[in-house]
């Protein structure tokens, strides 16, 4: 069961670090409707690993879990997130996330990560797991309007000027490679796919390779290659910036850890 | 159900997302003992749209007899939406204060959509300033035709908004997302008013 419980937390903690990066745009975004859209995408985010979390909670009676331990007590190595989704919203590899953000890694990394949950929410609906099934019917329809307003970015930064062009392409370059994580085998997957509650991503390989070279295609934008290196954060080994993440989010709860809404 | 079995049978060419089957449909249990219940939460309104209530939202979905008592079911729209904690409250009180003991489960499936908003539920929002949802996302993406040479397209074929003030359908998307998680931002091309639209969900 302990495999079963970490699939859970991967998609939670997907969830929650992605819309953690995302609301670092909350009054800092390009123009004020992109300020909006990225909260928003925080707020679905959040929710569903909420929601996650709570499963989990429940799942394990232990009497030892609850929603806020989860999200704000446990570590780095804890964490089983895509290091995609810990990056921060730059192409240029530097220790930390304060300085200049980028807005094409924030769309091409939304992009990457929607076109692959719209397929893993979709099948995750049918899941044998009741509770996970409900939360993924709920998630689906929030990922897919995500999807969509990522892949109008896309074109629009693609085949617009020469500057949003050169940007967003470099933030493909930048971002492929981590992809190559969604593909590869994990115990908890392995688990989850043999209970029948869970899916591997590896299945949706080509659904999403589809989705992704038509969408650059139509937006005049080169495909890059992914290869390098293959990144492990599902597994728990994480990039040095997930560290800082932790910091920012955990930082109050953990100096109030009695402290209740 | 095999999970490997629905997920290698998905074959999805750009402009199709995957979508959920249809959700029945409110079951609203008319009958005599819970028509009590029913008319009391009619005075139970969204906390961010104060003209409609949660049955004509589709939030509440039950009123029956379970293991331990009277229960009321209400299901959440977004799953993050700051609004949920606040209805349930709003329910508890509007019971507790008419001397019903009942409790109040929140459930999640099937998912709320909001083709189960009622239609009286939907002119009380037009009528507000908000236009209503057109359809539901998953048959906007049926529905959706792809054309090869356009590549302008987006991924789902755009719903026409009619104006809340005026009656245009004449109006754009200025943003995606709106003030809150449920709605977009429009603007009225010929009376040149801004408004929201209640997203299809």
């Amino acid at each position: 069961m302990a495999a079963y419980h970490d699939y859970l937390l991967h998609l939670a903690d997907n969830a929650l670090i992605l819309g953690q990066r995302n609301a670092e745009w909350c009054g800092h975004g390009p123009i004020l409707e992109e300020d909006l859209a990225l909260a928003n995408n925080s707020l679905d985010l959040i929710g569903q690993a909420r929601l996650l979390y709570q499963h989990v909670a429940t799942v394990r009676k232990d009497g030892k879990s609850s929603e806020d331990l989860l999200a704000y007590f446990r570590d780095v190595p804890d964490f089983k997130n895509y290091t995609l989704v810990e990056l921060p919203h730059r192409t240029a590899i530097l220790p930390t996330s304060s300085g200049d953000r980028d807005y094409a890694v924030t769309i091409a990394r939304n992009f990457l990560y929607n076109a692959l949950m719209v397929q893993v929410w979709g099948a995750l609906a049918a899941s044998t797991d009741a509770q996970l099934a409900a939360i993924a019917s709920k998630s689906l329809k929030e990922v897919q309007y995500h999807l969509r307003h990522a892949h109008d970015w896309v074109l629009r930064l693609g085949d617009g000027t020469d500057e949003s062009s050169r940007r967003i392409q470099a933030a493909f370059d930048y971002l492929m490679p981590f992809t190559q994580e969604f593909w590869t085998a994990s115990s908890m997957e392995t688990a989850a796919v043999k209970s029948g509650a869970g899916v591997e991503a590896s299945a949706f390989k080509d659904e999403w390779d589809v989705m992704v070279s038509d969408t650059l295609l139509a937006a005049t934008l080169q495909v890059p290659a992914s290869t390098g290196f293959v990144t492990t954060g599902k597994h728990g080994v994480h990039s040095e910036h997930l560290g800082f993440v932790l910091a920012e989010m955990q930082s109050l709860a953990r100096a109030h850890p009695e402290a209740v809404w | 159900m095999s999970m490997n079995a629905t997920s290698s049978g998905l074959t999805l060419p750009l402009g199709t997302l995957p979508c959920l089957p249809d959700g029945p449909l409110a079951q609203i249990q008319e009958t005599h003992e819970y028509h009590f219940v029913w008319q009391l939460l009619e005075s139970v309104t969204d906390p961010e749209i104060p003209v409609v209530n949660l049955r004509e939202m589709g939030i509440l979905r039950a009123v029956r007899q379970g293991p331990q008592g009277l229960e009321v079911v209400i299901t959440p729209t977004y799953s993050g939406c700051p609004a949920m904690g606040q209805m349930e409250d709003d329910v508890a009180d509007a019971l507790s204060r008419a001397g019903v003991a009942a409790r109040v489960i929140t459930q999640l499936a099937p998912a709320w959509s909001t083709d189960w908003m009622t239609s009286e539920g939907r002119e009380k929002l037009r009528a507000y300033g908000i236009a209503p949802p057109v359809k539901s996302a998953c048959a906007a993406a049926a529905d959706a035709k792809v054309v090869a040479f356009a590549p302008r397209k987006g991924l789902v074929e755009r719903e026409t908004v009619a104006c809340p003030q005026c009656g245009s359908v004449n109006t754009t998307e200025i943003s995606h997302f709106g003030s809150t998680a449920c709605k977009a931002l429009y603007r009225c091309l010929k009376c040149m008013e801004p408004f929201d639209y209640f997203k299809p969900y």
